[in-house]
C-alpha cells in the first residue's frame, strides 16, 4: 500500500501530463478551443428539445435541463470508456519504448473526460437558472452520482483496455453497446411509461440509467432513489474490481499484442 | 570492484507467434473451437545472466536476431521476462529507438514536458533544463512547430536531448551513436563520453567490434537467446569474431 502511494506521487506528474495532453489535443487547432466543451452539449440541448420538446410535445421549462442532464452524463460515459478502450493501442509507441505503470493510460483517458464532463457542468447551471430552476438543499447529493458515475466508467473503461488489447472488434462492438446504452438511459424521453410496463429491466437494470436518475433528482429537488444508488453503485465497484483485477493480470502481454 | 548496479538473474523470455495472425473474435472463437490456433514458442532470450557494477560498461555482441534488442528492453523494464529476474539500482536512461514515442500534434516543447515525465522528471527539474535541451538539440526556431513537421533528425537530436538532460546512474545504448548529422554526432558522443567519466554504467549494443572493444571493459555474446561467453571484452570479442570469420 505506501509502495503503492509512493508509485502514484512519483507519477502523479506523468498523469498530470496525460490529461493535459488529452484536454489539450481534443480541442488543438479549432477556432473556439475549450469553449466548445460548452457550446456543444447547448447546441446538443437545443437541437434535442427542438425535435423531442417540441414535435413530440415534452413541453415545459424542465425539459431542456432534464435532456441537458442526461446528455451530459451519457457523452462523458460514451466517451470515456471509448477513450481508455483505446487507449493501450494508441498509446504503443511509447509503451513499446519507456516503462511507465499501464493503468496510467485508461485512468488518463477517463480522467481528462472527467474534467471536460465538469467543465460543462457550468451550461447545466447557466441553463437551470436562465429557466428557473432553483437549487434546493437536495444539491448537494449530486456528489453521489458524480463519483459512481466516475467509479463506473474507470471500471468498464479497464476492462475495455484489456480486452481491446487482444481483440480489435471490441471498438466496433462497443460503439454499438454505447448507443444501446444510450437508448436505454431515458436521456430524451421520460421514463415513467416504460417503467410500469412490463419492460421496466431494461431501464432498471441499466446502472447509468441510475446515476442520471439520481444526478436528476438532486437538480430537481427529490430525494435520491434507495434502490438505484445501491445498485448502480454496487454495479461500479464490482466493475472497477474486476477491470483492475484483469488489467493487472493481463498488463504484462499487452506489450506482445499492439 | 564498485557497487553492483545491475543484476539480471536466468532471464528468459518466450514470444508466442501464432502462424495466423488472429486478430477479430470471430476468428478467435472460431479456430478455438476448432482447435487451429497453434503458436510457435520463439524464446529470444534463454536463461541469461550477468552482473555489471558501478562503472562497467557492458558490451552485448551476437549476431541479428540474437536476442540484443530484446535483452535491452528488459533491462529497461519494458518487457517482463517470462523466467528469471532483473534487478537495477538507480535511474536509467533508455536511449533505444529515439524519436519515437513523441506525440506528434504536440510541438517540440509540450513534447519535452511530456516525454520528460515519462522519462520520470519532475516538473521543476524539466523547467531548469529546458533552455539547456532547447540548446543542445539546436531546435530554436522549430520549438513550437508540432513535431509532425519534423524531420527523423531533428526528432531524434530532441529525444537524445531529453533522454540525456539527466546523469543516470544507468545508461543504455542501442547503437545510437549516429544520431542526427556529423555535428551533432560528435556532439552527442562528446556528452555520452562525459557520462562514462562519472562513472555511469552503460549496456552497449552494437555490430561494430571495434567500437565496444573502445567503449567496452566487459562484455556479453549472445547466440540464439543463450549466453555464449561473458567476461573481458577483449577475449569475448576474440570468439565473436571468429564466430563472424573476422579472423
Amino acid at each position: 500500500m505506501k509502495k503503492l502511494l509512493k508509485g502514484f506521487i512519483n507519477y502523479f506528474f506523468l498523469l498530470h501530463e496525460l490529461v493535459k495532453r488529452g484536454i489539450t489535443l481534443k480541442y488543438r487547432r479549432s477556432y473556439l478551443g475549450i469553449a466548445w466543451s460548452l457550446l456543444e452539449p447547448l447546441l446538443t440541448m437545443i437541437v434535442l428539445t427542438i425535435i423531442f420538446g417540441q414535435l413530440l410535445g415534452h413541453g415545459g421549462k424542465e425539459y431542456p435541463v432534464y435532456v441537458l442532464s442526461g446528455r451530459l452524463l451519457y457523452s462523458f460515459f460514451s466517451q470515456g470508456t471509448t477513450n481508455a478502450l483505446k487507449s493501450i493501442r494508441s498509446n504503443a509507441p511509447m509503451i513499446k519504448k519507456v516503462y511507465i505503470p499501464k493503468y496510467l493510460y485508461p485512468l488518463s483517458g477517463v480522467l481528462f473526460n472527467y474534467i471536460i464532463f465538469l467543465i460543462s457542468l457550468i451550461v447545466l447551471a447557466a441553463v437551470s437558472i436562465v429557466l428557473g430552476i432553483h437549487p434546493t438543499l437536495y444539491l448537494l447529493q449530486v456528489f453521489v452520482p458524480l463519483i459512481v458515475l466516475f467509479l463506473l466508467t474507470f471500471g468498464l473503461g479497464m476492462i475495455l483496455a484489456t480486452v481491446g488489447v487482444y481483440f480489435r472488434d471490441m471498438e466496433y462492438l462497443w460503439g454499438v453497446a454505447t448507443m444501446l446504452i444510450m437508448y436505454s438511459s431515458a436521456i430524451f424521453y421520460y421514463p415513467e411509461q416504460i417503467l410500469s410496463s412490463g419492460n421496466s429491466w431494461i431501464l432498471r437494470y441499466n446502472p447509468l440509467f441510475g446515476v442520471i436518475m439520481n444526478f436528476r433528482s438532486a437538480i430537481f429537488g427529490q430525494p435520491m432513489d434507495l434502490f438505484y444508488t445501491f445498485y448502480s453503485l454496487g454495479f461500479s465497484v464490482a466493475a472497477l474490481i474486476i477491470g483492475v483485477y484483469l488489467f493487472y493480470k493481463k498488463q504484462d502481454g499487452f506489450i506482445l499484442h499492439i | 570492484m564498485g557497487k553492483q548496479m545491475l543484476n539480471v538473474e536466468h532471464v528468459s523470455m518466450k514470444f508466442c507467434l501464432s502462424r495466423e495472425r488472429v486478430d477479430t473474435l470471430k476468428e478467435y472463437v472460431l479456430k478455438k473451437l476448432k482447435g487451429e490456433i497453434r503458436y510457435n514458442e520463439f524464446w529470444a532470450l534463454r536463461d541469461v545472466s550477468f552482473t555489471a557494477d558501478k562503472g562497467d560498461r557492458v558490451g552485448i555482441l551476437g549476431l541479428n536476431g540474437a536476442g540484443k534488442s530484446t535483452l535491452l528492453k528488459v533491462v529497461a523494464g519494458v518487457f517482463k521476462p517470462t523466467e528469471g529476474t532483473v534487478t537495477r539500482r538507480g535511474k536509467i536512461v533508455p536511449l533505444l529507438e529515439l524519436g519515437a514515442g513523441f506525440e506528434i500534434q504536440y510541438t517540440g516543447a509540450e513534447n519535452i514536458y511530456l516525454y520528460g515525465s515519462m522519462l520520470g522528471y519532475s516538473k521543476p527539474f524539466i523547467r531548469e533544463k529546458y533552455d539547456e535541451i532547447v540548446a543542445f538539440s539546436e531546435l530554436e526556431d522549430f520549438i513550437d512547430v508540432p513535431v509532425k513537421n519534423y524531420s527523423s533528425g531533428m526528432k531524434s537530436r530532441l529525444g537524445f536531448s531529453i533522454a540525456t538532460a539527466v546523469c543516470p546512474e544507468i545508461l543504455i545504448l542501442d547503437e545510437v551513436l549516429s544520431v542526427g548529422d556529423a555535428k551533432f554526432r560528435k556532439k552527442s558522443e562528446k556528452k555520452i563520453i562525459d557520462m562514462f567519466e562519472k562513472e555511469v554504467t552503460v549496456l552497449f549494443v552494437s555490430h561494430n567490434v571495434e567500437e565496444v572493444l573502445r567503449i567496452c571493459n566487459k562484455a556479453v555474446l549472445l547466440d540464439h537467446g543463450r549466453v555464449l561467453a561473458s567476461g573481458n571484452v577483449q577475449e569475448v570479442a576474440d570468439i565473436y569474431m571468429e564466430m563472424t570469420g573476422e579472423k
